[in-house]
């Protein structure tokens, strides 16, 4: 039975590069994301934190172009080892979109279970999964009595709380998020904080955002992120929330975090 | 309005309405061609299958034509449906940049060949091929009632199932080219979304696009079968017209379509079978407009989520 037992793990990068085509990205990331953290990855546009979080679950691989060095290691083991199924990877680390993306012709219902139907996995108890699945992404209550409403009937943030529910269901290990709440009004943004907080007590959260306050607000740790005309992203700082944004080391990571460039 | 505005206001509403007039002025002049048949002949002129011209009498019925047509467009949109439907997905998902414009170019070009080329390279090439796998069918699946013949296995040409595949190969690029456009509009936000959840391309397919874009592509196919309905001269040269009505046994050398009915009787016909032919004419012009119509009410119906 899929009951759900959340294990957090830990999720290593080590000498992670990434190119496109014959331009390099990416250049020599280390990370180490510990499990039940949230920990936040900032940095102006393009600095190559996007394409990093998606490393973390291979979808950089969709880009036809893409081409990576170096390891990720999910609980130490490679998940880019060629014994490993990217599909399996996936299902071990969800990921939430920018912009909310819940699949149009399905209910509420079937969106939070549409991974059991596109992974081919079984569950007994789908009722069960479904309401701890919405109760974990704090819109039970919300939602109990129109499961099978459409999931274009609720609003923005409805619609990416039901996207993180979605990903819950197929109880990950890591949950790793994009710009989440950009789309999203104030509101429902406090609301999707609220929620990462709580889920980071069963599970491996990272997180990119635009939004400084957001970093400081939700994670644990923080690594900034800068690339410049031909020089590849990389980490340049990486450190606790705290320090990164109370004591930084690098000069560049204290002109970004108090606001001078970015 | 400005002059300018207003002649060019002008010149595109005299476009439009001239489509309009031109499908009135057609529906008028078919009605009255055929206006003597249908009086004479009654409704079993739709049913009935008759056709007999002689000095006494003039029965003119077009009933095993009409089905005949129905039944080959219908095997015509099984057989160009998936094939369609995978070629847009090469183009559209799998294929890069120069080769997808080349696989678009070539199915567009399949639809430019004039169909006369189609019927004559579907008798002299494609029929000897065909009837290989009519045999086969025959053989192995004869029991179905739809594979079964009266006849045994020898030469099952001129058959609504070659004809079938004639009108697959005609509205492949026009079912494609409506499914391609739908495809490159899906939101690639979506795709992402279910391959993060552990889906293959198989099951991001199956539950996430086919799904959302089903009722465009019914769109498509409707619009092909209206197509398929009209086929005329490639039919003509592929299918044994025969007023002994083929229900289903599509491997049969027998079978109808009105379109070639029309064109097969049109050069000798005396003056009251001239206006059932225009009778019959009006019918394949009804029923086009009813599928159209039909294809209208499902496109807008199958996508209730887009208001």
């Amino acid at each position: 039975m899929m009951t759900i037992t959340p294990v957090a793990a830990e999720l290593q990068a080590q000498d992670v590069s990434v190119w496109f085509g014959e331009r390099q990205v990416l250049k020599d990331v280390n990370l180490t994301f510990r499990a039940n953290r949230v920990t936040a990855l900032i940095g102006p546009s393009g600095c190559g934190k996007s394409t990093f979080i998606r490393t973390l679950n291979r979808m950089h691989e969709l880009i036809p172009s893409a081409g990576l060095a170096g390891a990720i290691l999910l609980d130490g083991k490679d998940i880019y080892d060629p014994s490993v199924n990217p599909v399996d990877v996936r299902m071990e680390i969800g990921m939430v979109f920018q912009k909310p993306n819940p699949f149009p012709t399905m209910s509420i219902q079937n969106n939070v279970l549409s991974g059991l139907k596109l992974s081919g996995l079984h569950s007994d108890n789908k009722e069960e999964l479904l309401e701890t699945s919405l109760k974990r992404a704090s819109m039970w209550n919300e939602v109990k009595d129109r499961l099978d409403e459409p999931a274009t009937s609720l609003s923005g943030g409805q619609q990416q709380r039901l996207c993180i529910a979605r990903s819950l269901a197929m109880n990950p290990k890591v949950l790793l998020m994009d710009e989440p709440c950009s789309a999203l009004d104030p509101g429902s943004t406090r609301r999707i904080e609220a929620t990462i907080e709580e889920l980071s007590e069963s599970m491996t959260i990272v997180i990119v955002t635009h939004n400084m306050q957001q970093a400081q607000r939700v994670s644990h740790e923080t690594a900034f992120f800068l690339a410049d005309d031909n020089v590849p992203g990389g980490v340049v700082e990486f450190g606790s929330t705290e320090q990164v944004f109370g004591q930084p080391i690098d000069p560049r990571t204290n002109d970004y975090v108090n606001g001078h460039f970015g | 309005m400005s002059r300018g505005d207003r002649l060019f206001f002008g010149i595109t509403s005299s476009a439009a309405y001239f489509a309009f007039i031109l499908v009135g002025l057609i529906l008028v002049f078919l009605i009255a061609q055929a206006w003597p048949a249908i009086q004479e002949q009654g409704f079993a002129f739709v049913y009935g299958d008759k056709w007999e011209v002689t000095e006494e009498k003039t029965i003119l019925q077009i009933g095993p034509m009409l089905y005949g047509s129905i039944l080959i467009a219908l095997l015509g949109v099984l057989i160009a449906t998936p094939m369609a439907i995978a070629t847009a997905y090469m183009i559209v998902f799998i294929l890069k940049g120069g080769w997808a414009k080349l696989a678009t170019n070539l199915i567009d070009l399949l639809a430019a060949l004039p169909s006369v080329i189609i019927g004559l390279w579907g008798v002299l090439v494609f029929t000897p091929i065909a009837q290989g796998w009519a045999e086969f069918l025959h053989q192995y699946l004869g029991w179905i009632p739809l594979f079964a013949t009266d006849k045994g296995t020898t030469s099952l040409n001129s058959s609504p199932f070659i004809a079938g595949w004639i009108v697959a190969v005609m509205i492949v690029p026009i079912i494609t080219s409506v499914t391609r456009e739908i495809f490159s509009q899906f939101d690639r936000e979506l795709v992402n979304g279910a391959l993060a959840l552990g889906a293959t391309r198989w099951t991001v397919f199956r539950r996430v696009i086919l799904p959302t874009t089903s009722g465009g592509i019914t769109g498509g196919v409707l619009l092909g079968l209206g197509r398929a309905i009209g086929e005329t001269v490639a039919i003509y040269y592929v299918l044994q017209l025969s007023m002994n009505i083929n229900l289903f046994q599509i491997l049969e050398p027998r079978g109808g379509a009105i379109a070639s009915w029309i064109l097969s009787r049109f050069g000798e016909a005396t003056d009251k079978e001239f206006h059932g032919l225009m009778a019959a004419g009006l019918v394949i012009f009804i029923t086009t407009l009813i599928i159209n119509l039909i294809a209208n009410v499902i496109v807008n119906k199958a996508q209730p989520w887009r208001k």
